[in-house]
């Protein structure tokens, strides 16, 4: 698993990058109460916003962490918003993507470093 | 946060894992390791213990040393019937400016020889000012060294009972003075949750021993303010600053209720407030704009500062939202907004969320009814 700077984390799977955000993105949020989740078959370049999530607090945005398509979403998070503060890094994934090239992930933060990052 | 001010509870607050954030000049928790929404459903449910320290507690005292003539020095600032308010009760108030505006919302309590007013930690120093400008006949004094617990929810009488006995024989808005381990506990049964509950004033130095005797008790959990923030706007209250402001009118913020007939138009002491002719006209005629409660289709809440539509495309804003945001005991978003008065209950309105137009339904508030003690 590698993870950002923005603290989303990304798995790949069958050929597929799964962002979701961090159990620590997830502690500070608080309580997630909606989330505006992306149409799949959307392109997405770096750096856009693809979703908002709307906490009891506030609402913030996942980053697009690569180039690419997404392909599917987490439609339980539609009905079960929490699931973000429950299983943030399992059932509280968010999308996937399909991208060029999965050695791009190589660049992201390995746990550890993802670890130093937060203190 | 080295140059805020800090409650008297603000050790136990550490000690209960609090996230503190900067408020009004003081570091306060927002809330608890279990998080906003749970100690809002908690309040609702059993019993919530709110640390409200950082409000202005302040007694005013007619140099004549009667108390009729202070009723009617404050008067003079508030469109509110203070003579005809009874030994130990307490009313809700604002200070109103020349404009009609609210300089501050409020408690005033009859204390028998002075008034007790409690006011935003926010909006100490200009309503002291206001105050102090004003009531040439009276003494004010800040109360100092004194901390300020609400306990409040369904569980709230039978829990402070265990400490004050006749805690139950409050009825809501009564205030009185009542003894706990030889300290002087100043007790009102109010709030602002739309739950039963206690405001209860008592020495800094006994504030975390009573919070401690309270939150040992099953029913009762620490609430932070984010909680306190969402169960008042489930409840339809004004938060000052936001729903309610210098150029806000008590009418169009839907306090007309407060305003009581001896004040309005053709009453004995009608007027001779601050501002009467802009709040005496709206209360006859109606204001132009006026807070409404919302509720947003779908689960996306509609913060502070979203633009609200006639329609769901074209056309200038019609109104503002001043409050919003989940409503943990309605599982959907709440929202206030000032928007056209003519709007009727029921039409749907469209907030721009994100550049998203999402429609809004216009409900009456509360949004949850209140459970208070009558």
């Amino acid at each position: 698993m590698k993870f950002t700077e923005d603290h989303e984390w990304l798995r790949v799977e069958d050929d597929l990058v799964v962002v979701g955000i961090t159990e620590h993105a997830s502690e500070q949020l608080g309580d997630v109460v909606f989330v505006d989740l992306p149409e799949p078959g959307r392109s997405v370049a770096e750096g856009d916003e693809v979703v908002v999530i709307e906490s009891v607090k506030a609402a913030s945005d996942i980053l697009a962490p690569l180039d690419g398509e997404i392909v599917a979403v987490n439609e339980a998070l539609a009905d079960t918003p929490a699931l973000i503060n429950d299983d943030p890094l399992g059932e509280g994934w968010v999308f996937k993507m399909k991208v060029a090239d999965l050695s791009a992930l190589d660049g992201f933060l390995d746990e550890a470093a993802y670890m130093a990052l937060i203190g | 946060m080295a140059d805020l001010k800090r409650t008297a509870l603000h050790g136990l607050h550490l000690r209960l894992g609090a996230r503190m954030v900067p408020f009004a000049g003081h570091e306060m928790p927002v809330h608890y390791p279990a998080g906003v929404l749970k100690e809002h459903l908690h309040t609702r449910s059993q019993a919530g213990l709110f640390d409200v320290g950082h409000m202005g507690q302040v007694l005013v005292t007619a140099i004549s040393g009667r108390q009729a003539d202070a009723a009617l020095a404050l008067e003079r600032l508030m469109p509110v019937d203070i003579a005809g308010l009874a030994e130990g009760r307490q009313r809700y108030g604002f200070l109103t400016n020349d404009a009609g505006g609210i300089i501050d919302d409020l408690m005033i309590a009859n204390r028998g020889d002075h008034f007790f007013l409690v006011v935003n930690a926010a909006r100490k120093a200009v309503d002291l000012a206001a105050l102090r400008a004003g009531l040439p006949d009276c003494d004010l004094a800040e109360v100092p060294g004194r901390g300020l617990i609400a306990l409040q929810g369904p569980a709230a009488e039978a829990v402070l009972a265990r400490l004050v006995p006749d805690a139950p024989d409050f009825a809501f808005m009564d205030v009185g003075i009542r003894h706990w381990q030889g300290v002087e506990l100043w007790i009102s049964r109010s709030g602002y949750t739309g739950e039963d509950g206690f405001e209860i004033s008592v020495p800094d130095g006994f504030a975390e021993a009573l919070a401690e005797r309270l939150l040992d008790m099953p029913e009762v959990a620490p609430i932070g303010l984010g909680a306190r923030d969402s169960l008042r706007l489930e409840a339809g209250l004004c938060l000052y600053g936001h729903d309610i402001d210098e150029e806000t009118s008590p009418v169009e913020a839907g306090l007309g209720w407060a305003i009581q007939k001896v004040r309005r138009s053709g009453g004995a002491r009608a007027g001779g407030f601050p501002g009467a002719v802009r709040i005496l006209r709206e209360l006859a005629e109606g204001p132009a704009r006026k807070r409404r409660g919302l509720r947003p289709e779908g689960r996306a809440p509609m913060r502070e500062g979203v633009q609200v539509f006639a329609g769901p495309e074209g056309g200038a804003p019609i109104g503002r939202v001043t409050s919003g945001g989940f409503g943990p005991s309605i599982a959907a978003p709440v929202a206030m907004a000032y928007l056209p008065a003519d709007l009727p209950e029921g039409s749907t309105v469209y907030g721009d969320v994100r550049g998203k137009r999402l429609p809004a339904r216009i409900v009456p508030m509360p949004f949850r009814p209140a459970s208070f003690k009558r």
